[in-house]
């Protein structure tokens, strides 16, 4: 029956453990199972962490393997076999985030500040890379093994063969034809010239493949334009890892490593590949005082506030009353009632966004066709009538929320109070702002909190419907009138593609979180009072 | 002889309470139909659109002017169905993930005493204030740098999403359950230990089917958030095989929105269905848990 080997029985102590000894239950088979699985991924990782020198990676990992073979493999620790999964997935990828999101933060992480000084050094030659008129030149074929494209070339009567990520190689026993084209290449699959010509896709890898000679900076590369003939491209940049410069052999100017990530000459012409380093606060000084940036946002900050203050002021309020004027025993079919107001609750957020997209478009749109009798009225295009269009749209979406949310609170007062008051002469108004409201306010305050946080980021509702446009005027920011800090800092970051700030943009998460968590303490101290008062 | 004097009182008292029925009750009926005009009216207008064989938003003002399935059809000619399963794996996975971890932590805070609980307990608390998504750019570089040691955890693999997502679910949903379990009497657990149970046999065998009802809330509501996420799913998955439904559907409608929309509406009617019903069939749960969730935590 013991299904773990936590229960093993306590009267070892009185017997031999031989007789306390009932075998291993099915419980405990399956937690085998379960544990070797993990670790043999844990030890997958681990191992490739090593060999590309992930430093953080493999450290993380050899502790979270450990941490979990320890708990599940102790008799104690009862509590951590409980937690550890949701705990491990809570730190990797929410903690760290945001923590790390703190250390970005602090850099010039972004388009030519991406990856270390190492790796900026490694795309600054190959960017460098060219064919120069006396560049040797091969026979070549493209060769195939498990879906990788490589290159084979015949160097001087040995056939080399790479790929982008392993350099050349001479092979044994492979054949070439009359021009020197390697025609058999043991372990590979040479590509038919014909398939190579005929296949788009295949003719592009081919034409971008660079195959290097060896791993380290500078030792040159064969590329091919027609898949016939390797053409070897070399660099003219030269690196020196002691003096940190990289120098023009061609040219002679020498480009010295700078404290801001970048690879800078004498005359103050920069290398394009640069690497991230620690910008201290300026990330957050931008964000306040940069001249095109820090209007933008700050006009998108107060939308911010103002958007989700009016999303939920206008959807309690519309709920709240809704809930008052249906929560009366003598209206009839109020199940059914109840059942068609929520129903834009009920349906998918992203999808009511686009939708009323559609619906609010100024040429086709239903709502212009037929509530505004074909009036050409810009709903998305406008500044005014876009916020107006978001805070509508968001009102539908969720009003049915605070409908049901009220309803409920609503049944569950107790009518002795509310008949109490009725007695001593207190009018509807009366009833309604020094006992129903109050009450009210105590058991729904926490979701108002809640709901303000949400729509403080509701970045799916302002994206989908007008993906944060009209775009400001005369600004270069990239930034309009509807969007919120959420949706500034995803145009901001470049994560979808154009130039990315990562810097800039984690140090405005840094401040979307500090403004989300005083509200949230703000709020919460307000709760409490609220409480005391009842 | 004077028979309307005799009628009068009568014939008043019932106008008087007709007028006072509509003054309480009876107006309350015309705005209803004002409110379910507002609620229902798109989504009228969505299913009129996704009736009609032109397809495109232009003219799609003459509601359930014509009949055809046409757009449905050419669903199968897009990767819409392809972006459905991935919806459905990406959601069920988190939902199923989300609730064995938050079910298991629920019963640890709820049922042991360990140093570091009340803690525990206070930080997950106002780590839940802190939404995941305005993280994402972290997210990004991470998955990132995963990516480079485990491609199957990287940019555009639907793992690490749904790993992404999983990381929000402890701090989301342990006070959901943790109240709930609470609500269960201790002595169910300590009876059964004394016939000799496990840990792992009280928390499968006899907890988890005494807390079904709120294991279903929060697996609704961890599938719901995946399936409306966009900002994550948007940066993690990349290519089109990998989308989900809210990627997929955002790209038709923002390239080309008048000549898809056709296509858009009848997307948008077979995806939300399923989501409606099930939403509408569960309400009472969602709200019960909604409210309570919150102001117990």
């Amino acid at each position: 029956m013991a299904t773990d080997d936590d229960r093993l029985p306590d009267s070892g102590r009185h017997e031999s453990h031989a007789r306390g000894w009932r075998g291993f239950g099915w419980g405990f088979m399956v937690k085998l199972v379960i544990m070797a699985v993990v670790n043999a991924l844990g030890l997958t990782v681990i191992l490739t962490a090593y060999r590309t020198e992930s430093w953080v990676i493999l450290g993380a990992s050899i502790a979270l393997l450990l941490v979990a073979d320890i708990v599940y493999f102790t008799k104690r620790a009862l509590p951590l076999k409980y937690l550890l999964p949701g705990l491990t997935f809570l730190f990797v990828f929410q903690i760290f985030t945001l923590g790390y999101t703190g250390y970005v933060a602090f850099t010039n992480y972004g388009t030519g500040h991406a990856g270390s000084m190492e790796q900026a050094v490694e795309a600054a030659l190959i960017q460098d890379e060219r064919r120069l008129p006396d560049s040797p030149s091969y026979p070549l074929a493209v060769v195939e093994q498990a879906g990788e494209i490589g290159f084979a070339i015949n160097a001087d009567d040995t056939v080399l063969v790479g790929t982008e990520l392993s350099p050349f190689e001479p092979v044994r026993g492979a054949e070439v034809d009359g021009s020197g084209t390697p025609v058999e290449v043991p372990g590979w699959e040479v590509v038919p010239r014909a398939s190579v010509l005929s296949d788009q896709e295949l003719q592009a890898t081919v034409v971008g493949l660079r195959v290097p000679f060896d791993l380290d900076e500078g030792g040159g590369s064969v590329r091919t334009r027609e898949g016939t003939t390797g053409v070897v491209y070399t660099s003219s940049l030269e690196w020196s890892p002691e003096e940190r410069t990289i120098t023009d052999t061609e040219t002679g100017v020498v480009y010295e490593a700078s404290d801001r990530g970048n690879f800078v000459a004498s005359d103050g012409s920069r290398l394009a590949t640069g690497w991230y380093v620690g910008v201290g606060f300026e990330n957050f000084v931008r964000a306040f005082t940069d001249a095109t940036l820090a209007a933008p946002l700050l006009e998108v900050a107060l939308w911010t506030f103002a958007f989700a203050v009016l999303t939920v002021a206008s959807s309690f309020g519309l709920g709240l009353l809704f809930a008052m004027i249906y929560n009366d025993p003598r209206v009839r079919g109020r199940r059914l009632l109840r059942t068609l107001f929520i129903l834009p609750y009920a349906f998918p957020a992203f999808m009511s966004a686009l939708l009323w997209r559609g619906m609010l478009n100024s040429e086709f749109g239903v709502v212009n066709d037929l509530f505004f009798f074909g009036a050409d009225i810009n709903w998305l295009g406008d500044p005014w009538l876009a916020r107006l269009a978001v805070l509508w749209v968001n009102l539908w979406l969720s009003y049915p929320y605070w409908f049901l949310v009220c309803t409920g609170a609503l049944q569950a007062l107790s009518g002795e109070t509310l008949e109490a008051a009725t007695v001593d002469g207190a009018g509807r108004w009366r009833r309604f702002r020094s006992i129903v409201l109050p009450l009210l306010l105590v058991s729904t305050a926490p979701l108002a909190i809640a709901s303000f946080a949400f729509n403080f980021n509701n970045f799916t509702i302002i994206y989908m419907l007008t993906g944060g446009g009209p775009a400001f005027l005369g600004s270069s920011s990239g930034l309009g009138s509807t969007d919120i800090l959420i949706s500034a800092i995803y145009n901001i970051s470049g994560v979808a593609g154009g130039v990315a700030d990562y810097g800039l943009a984690s140090a405005l998460s840094i401040i979307v979180f500090v403004v989300i968590g005083i509200i949230s303490a703000l709020a919460f101290r307000q709760t409490r009072k609220l409480e005391e008062v009842q | 002889m004077n028979p309307p004097s005799a009628m009068t009182p009568t014939k008043n008292r019932s106008a008087a309470r007709r007028s006072r029925w509509i003054a309480e009750v009876g107006w309350k009926y015309p705005v209803a139909v004002i409110i379910i005009v507002y609620a229902v009216f798109p989504l009228l207008y969505v299913l009129s659109a996704a009736v009609d064989p032109r397809g495109s938003l232009a003219g799609s003002s003459d509601l359930f002017s014509a009949f055809a399935v046409e757009n449905f059809a050419a669903l199968s000619d897009t990767r819409f169905w392809t972006w459905v399963a991935n919806t459905l794996v990406i959601g069920g996975a988190t939902a199923l993930g989300a609730v064995m971890m938050g079910a298991a932590a629920a019963y640890a805070f709820s049922r042991y005493r360990f140093r570091g609980r009340r803690v525990g307990l206070t930080a997950l608390l106002i780590i839940q204030m802190f939404p995941q998504t305005v993280a994402f750019v972290a997210i990004f570089l991470m998955l990132l740098a995963i990516g480079e040691v485990v491609p199957a955890l990287g940019i555009n693999s639907k793992i690490a999403l749904i790993c992404v997502y999983l990381g929000g679910a402890l701090g989301a949903n342990t006070f959901l359950m943790y109240g709930f379990f609470n609500s269960i009497p201790v002595e169910i657990d300590e009876s059964a230990k004394i016939d000799g149970a496990s840990h792992a046999q009280i928390f499968w065998r006899l907890i988890l089917p005494l807390v079904t009802p709120v294991l279903a809330v929060v697996a609704l509501l961890a599938f719901v958030s995946a399936f409306g996420d966009f900002i994550l799913a948007r940066i993690v998955l990349t290519s089109e095989e990998n989308w989900t439904l809210a990627v997929g559907m955002y790209q038709w409608v923002s390239n080309q929105l008048t000549s898809r929309w056709g296509l858009f509406a009848a997307g948008t009617v077979v995806a939300s269905i399923p989501v409606l019903v099930l939403f509408l069939m569960l309400q009472r749960y969602i709200v019960g848990g909604l409210t309570q969730g919150s102001v117990k935590g």
